[in-house]
């Protein structure tokens, strides 16, 4: 195989998606970072200097990653998972701590994260565990196998601590539903977050006042000959006020005072004026800072470099996790609307692409790649504007950082590679 | 179904995006952020301060340059910090953790640095300055005393805090604001409104000119003068009097409330509060809790009201029809309270209300108050009437005037015997509470509430609610609350038969000693017992000296309370004292030299002493050696 068969096989649309947001991002970074001292673009002392190094040394690993065989990725997924998982557990003792988090492995030039490898391992050899003939992903063994292999890494990174990270990690179980998971699981999950948040917002009573209502409704609407299963139901009612009244103990006991302020500030439990205002100033001060900046870019925005608030420094980690508020407040809502559609674009296509599929390995890799980019992109927005809690992880192709741009661009390039091999079968 | 589920799952989180960004950037945002945005400087045009003027016209209080060191931390270059702290007069400590805290507060907002150099201080620096990148000077006004009294009317001007910050969004750090006093409840007035400028910076903090084209930016108002009721002379020589003793005097005019002097001994300079050394000395005055410079006697000190009440009830008798003008109570040297005698200073003998007054006969008053109980089925309702009255003379409440701080007094009440004693007519009657007759009891007043309740005698049962605001920017106020006449539950015909009494007094009453040529005074003395708690033990101390007169008794135009902690008989020091403040300000001058010298000298220090030496003390001595034989006469028949 050429690389010219592979560029015009390539999918050029998801390379213009990921192109277009390499852009916005760098711009966005240079406003942030920008000194009036600066002299050029390309002084790489400066944090957009470097991120511009970054970005060409993501350009060169492209070429790389492209003129791989496609089935070196499939075949060498395990050792590379060992090898992320060796590096994880090597953190433990050679781990270099920046800001609280021993997430770093220091090599002079650069500093390397090895969780970020591990995802692109993950997904890889998720997707090969799954993709086996002797896999079968109904029965149990099989289900335990596929989730211990998202587990592992993030048992591993939690304690770093770095719990945004360790949520990539579950985020790859929309891999395993896709392929044949039940979705009651989901269902149930999803139930327990639901009341969860209602507890605290509203409490126990209120949520058993809710399924009292719920009842009665469905006992009123119900087909005359339709049969109550009255003993699950039972159980599920139940179940659910017990967990509610666990969701307090929790809430209060095993939670550290962080987690609640946290929780307290997404929300809103807080309403007395004086005391929010205290919050605004203390553990909620990055979330209202960027969601000032964010009002206060309006419709069009202040323009390029103009963002007051981004100038004085206001909104902390601005260039990192928090680069959305700066498109927010020098480009507004037209530039946010942009970035959001993009993703949403980007993460379709992938969708397209990995339904598309011939093999099962391509398309669940494809779709653990939609997993990680989703999650990162669902989280750091949502922290951002203020609809979830803080969760300190970084905007895909956007936040400031080497070894971030690096593996996402391979975790994507990685699938581009495997779907412009897709009509070659069985190499 | 699960092909759609994820493209379902970024589809919905992509709506939910969009609509908060929408929310936040298009619902929420308003173009008028100016105040929160940080990128917009705003540059403020301070007024002058309002002047402060006497009743008269005579300055009190005007206006001094000031200039504060500010600095803005981000511009801050290296510099030769030991030269600017040598010119500045602080040390480096200082200096570091002034920059610290400037820079918390803002690394690119000018926070003040040195509040309020003096002009010698700003002379020497100003040549400097430019050496220091980050620092400038700014130029304020700081109050000049025209006077070294009243500082407890005037009050006093200081940096804004946290708390006024949070209050009140006019008011940004560095700012002055009133503290107390007149500086405080009349802010408003005095402060003006600074203009505000609204400036837009670039992205290197470059001013690039007005925002919005200046159409936000205001003019500064100017404050007003105002003039205060208080009469300065007269205050300056209240002052003056008071030195050496402890409590207060204050004066008012009857005829409209007007307050003349409000005197609190021992007091302070009001200079001590301006520029730098003001919180050192704040904290000298604050913390001197022996005498307590900084409280005001003249309004918060609250203690019983002695003889000078009995004139309340001799009205509240006649009102009820207890008592006639004529009606007698025979005085055996005392009264008897159930088997107990009481003792009386009087001298015994047949009284009526005339020489019960000026006589001062406990044992009258005590059969007046009971007759007043009689007039009524019940013990209960009798209180309840009698409360009414005493309180119609603004006892026991603020009495709604503009002063900054005050006490209320009190006043029993039926539910108040009810509580110690219980409920009903057999547990308390006048006889229990027979002290209140005399001015001992479970009354308590403020010199300010005496000289009102004097005013409203003299003005034959009305008063107006006494305040020290007489001109705002040269007019007359016109405040409904200050300018209503507030009646009294006492008819007009019952004032003269009192006020006979109370002229009396200084005739041939316990008062004849302090007579003024060719005015015309009516007054009350007061010696009242005098119990403290020291270290937790009721103690009684020398007994206090109390007196209330109004003058010229025809057409009233001084309504005066003095009360003197510690002084003994009513007429020994506070009646001295009265008598020297009406003629003062009656004639302008004073024609009884020798009493006035008399009275400047001598001192009450070594009484204030006793309870803090550790040793036995006597109270209620008379101290010969100080006193001629003139005096000796004059203290024989003081009571």
């Amino acid at each position: 195989m050429t690389g010219k068969s592979v560029l015009k096989r390539l999918d050029w649309l998801t390379v213009l998606f990921y192109v277009l947001l390499l852009t916005i991002g760098w711009v966005n970074i240079y406003s942030s970072t920008f000194s009036e001292s600066d002299s050029s673009i390309f002084d790489f002392g400066t944090l957009h200097g470097k991120q511009l190094f970054f970005i060409l040394t993501s350009f060169a690993s492209i070429i790389i990653l492209l003129a791989l065989e496609a089935n070196f990725y499939e075949r060498f997924s395990s050792v590379l998972y060992i090898i992320s998982m060796v590096l994880l557990l090597g953190l433990f003792v050679f781990g270099k701590t920046i800001a609280g988090a021993t997430s770093w492995y220091d090599l002079g030039f650069f500093n390397l994260q090895p969780s970020e490898l591990a995802k692109v391992a993950t997904a890889l050899a998720l997707a090969k565990y799954l993709s086996d003939i002797q896999t079968d992903i109904k029965r149990n063994k099989d289900q335990l196998y596929a989730f211990l292999i998202i587990l592992i890494p993030a048992v591993l990174i939690i304690p770093q601590p770095d719990p945004g990270s360790a949520l990539v990690f579950f985020s790859l179980s929309f891999v395993i539903f896709r392929e044949g998971l039940p979705l009651y699981y989901l269902g149930i999950a999803f139930f327990a977050i639901l009341v969860f948040v209602t507890t605290l917002m509203f409490g126990t009573i209120w949520i058993t006042i809710g399924i009292a209502l719920i009842l009665i409704l469905f006992f009123l609407l119900k087909k005359k000959k339709f049969k109550v299963p009255i003993i699950p139901m039972a159980i599920t009612v139940i179940l659910t006020i017990l967990f509610s009244l666990s969701v307090d103990f929790v809430f209060n006991n095993v939670f550290e005072q962080r987690h609640r302020d946290r929780f307290g500030l997404w929300l809103r439990l807080e309403k007395d004026p004086a005391k929010l205002e205290k919050i605004r100033k203390t553990i909620g001060y990055n979330t209202y800072q960027s969601e000032k900046a964010i009002e206060s870019g309006g419709f069009f925005g202040k323009g390029f470099l103009e963002g007051t608030r981004t100038k004085g420094d206001f909104v902390p980690e601005q260039h990192t996790d928090y680069i959305f508020s700066t498109v927010g407040e020098e480009w507004g809502f037209l530039g946010t609307a942009t970035v959001v559609l993009l993703f949403t674009f980007l993460l379709l296509r992938l969708v397209y692409l990995s339904e598309r599929q011939k093999t099962g390995f391509a398309r669940m890799y494809g779709y653990g790649v939609i997993s990680i980019l989703l999650i990162h992109y669902f989280i750091n927005i949502g922290m951002v504007i203020g609809v979830l809690p803080t969760i300190g992880i970084p905007l895909p192709f956007f936040s400031y950082g080497g070894s971030g741009l690096l593996f996402f661009t391979a975790l994507l390039f990685i699938f581009l590679k495997l779907d412009a091999n897709r009509l070659k079968e069985g190499i | 179904m699960k092909k759609l589920l994820l493209s379902s799952i970024i589809v919905i989180i992509g709506i939910t995006f969009l609509g908060r960004l929408s929310y936040l950037q298009i619902f929420s945002f308003s173009p008028d952020q100016v105040l929160e945005d940080p990128a917009i400087k705003r540059v403020y045009d301070y007024p002058e301060r309002g002047y402060i003027y006497d009743r008269n016209g005579k300055l009190l209080v005007g206006n001094d340059p000031a200039y504060d060191v500010m600095v803005i931390p981000r511009e801050v270059r290296e510099l030769d910090t030991l030269e600017l702290c040598g010119l500045l007069k602080i040390d480096k400590e200082k200096f570091k953790k002034e920059l610290r805290k400037a820079r918390i507060y803002s690394p690119r907002l000018p926070s003040v640095f040195v509040p309020q150099l003096s002009k010698e201080d700003y002379a020497k620096l100003q040549e400097k300055m430019r050496h220091y990148k980050g620092f400038y000077i700014q130029k304020r006004s700081l109050r000049y005393y025209d006077t070294n009294s009243a500082a407890n009317v005037l009050g006093y001007i200081s940096e804004v805090n946290e708390r006024d910050l949070a209050k009140n969004p006019y008011y940004v750090q560095g700012e002055l604001t009133g503290r107390t006093g007149v500086e405080k409840v009349y802010e408003d007035i005095l402060r003006g409104r600074k203009g505000v400028q609204y400036i837009q910076k670039d992205r290197f903090n470059r001013d690039i000119g007005p925002y919005k084209s200046g159409t936000l930016d205001t003019l500064p108002e100017q404050g007003y003068e105002i003039n205060i009721t208080i009469d300065k002379e007269l205050q300056e020589y209240g002052e003056r009097l008071m030195v050496g003793k402890w409590g207060g005097i204050v004066a008012i005019e009857p005829s409209s409330g007007e307050i003349l002097s409000m005197i609190s001994g021992p007091t302070y300079d009001p200079s001590l509060l301006v520029g730098r050394k003001r919180s050192a000395n704040y904290s000298k005055l604050h913390y001197d809790s022996i005498s307590k410079p900084t409280f005001d006697r003249s309004i918060s000190f609250e203690k019983s009201p002695g003889s000078p009440f009995k004139a309340i009830n001799a009205l509240i008798a006649l009102q009820e029809g207890a008592i006639t003008p004529s009606t007698t109570f025979t005085c055996h040297h005392g009264f008897f309270i159930g088997r107990h005698k009481k003792g009386c200073h009087c001298g015994g003998g047949t009284r009526n209300l005339n020489n019960g007054i000026y006589l001062s006969c406990n044992a009258y008053f005590v059969g007046a108050y009971k007759k007043i109980f009689e007039q009524f089925p019940s013990n209960s309702e009798a209180m309840d009437a009698w409360e009414k009255h005493v309180k119609s003379f603004g006892l026991g409440s603020y009495l709604g005037s503009d002063l900054y701080t005050g006490r209320p007094g009190s006043v029993p009440s039926t539910d108040l015997y009810n509580k110690w004693y219980g409920v009903g007519d057999k547990r308390w009657s006048a006889t229990t509470t027979y002290s209140n007759a005399i001015g001992q009891g479970e009354v308590n007043v403020t010199p300010i509430q005496l000289a009102n309740m004097t005013a409203a005698i003299a003005n034959r049962g009305h008063f107006f609610t006494p305040h020290v605001l007489k001109k705002v920017d040269g007019k007359k106020i016109d405040i409904p609350d200050f300018v209503e006449p507030k009646y009294t539950t006492i008819d007009k015909r019952h004032f003269e038969p009192v006020i006979q009494g109370m002229a009396d007094v200084y005739h041939k009453g316990t008062a004849r000693y302090v007579q003024i040529p060719d005015i015309e005074i009516a007054g009350k003395t007061g010696t009242v017992e005098n119990y403290v708690k020291i270290d937790s033990v009721r103690t009684q101390l020398t007994d206090n000296s109390v007196f209330v007169a109004f003058a010229p008794v025809d057409n009233p135009k001084i309504a005066i309370a003095v009360y003197i902690q510690n002084g003994y008989y009513g007429s020994r020091y506070a009646g001295h004292i009265a008598s020297l403040m009406i003629e003062k300000y009656i004639k302008r001058e004073i024609t009884r030299t020798d009493l006035e010298k008399r009275m400047l000298e001598r001192t009450l220090e070594h009484e204030y002493a006793k309870p803090y030496s550790g040793k036995e003390f006597k109270i209620n001595e008379y101290d010969w050696s100080k006193h001629s034989t003139k005096y000796k006469a004059e203290n024989q028949s003081e009571q």
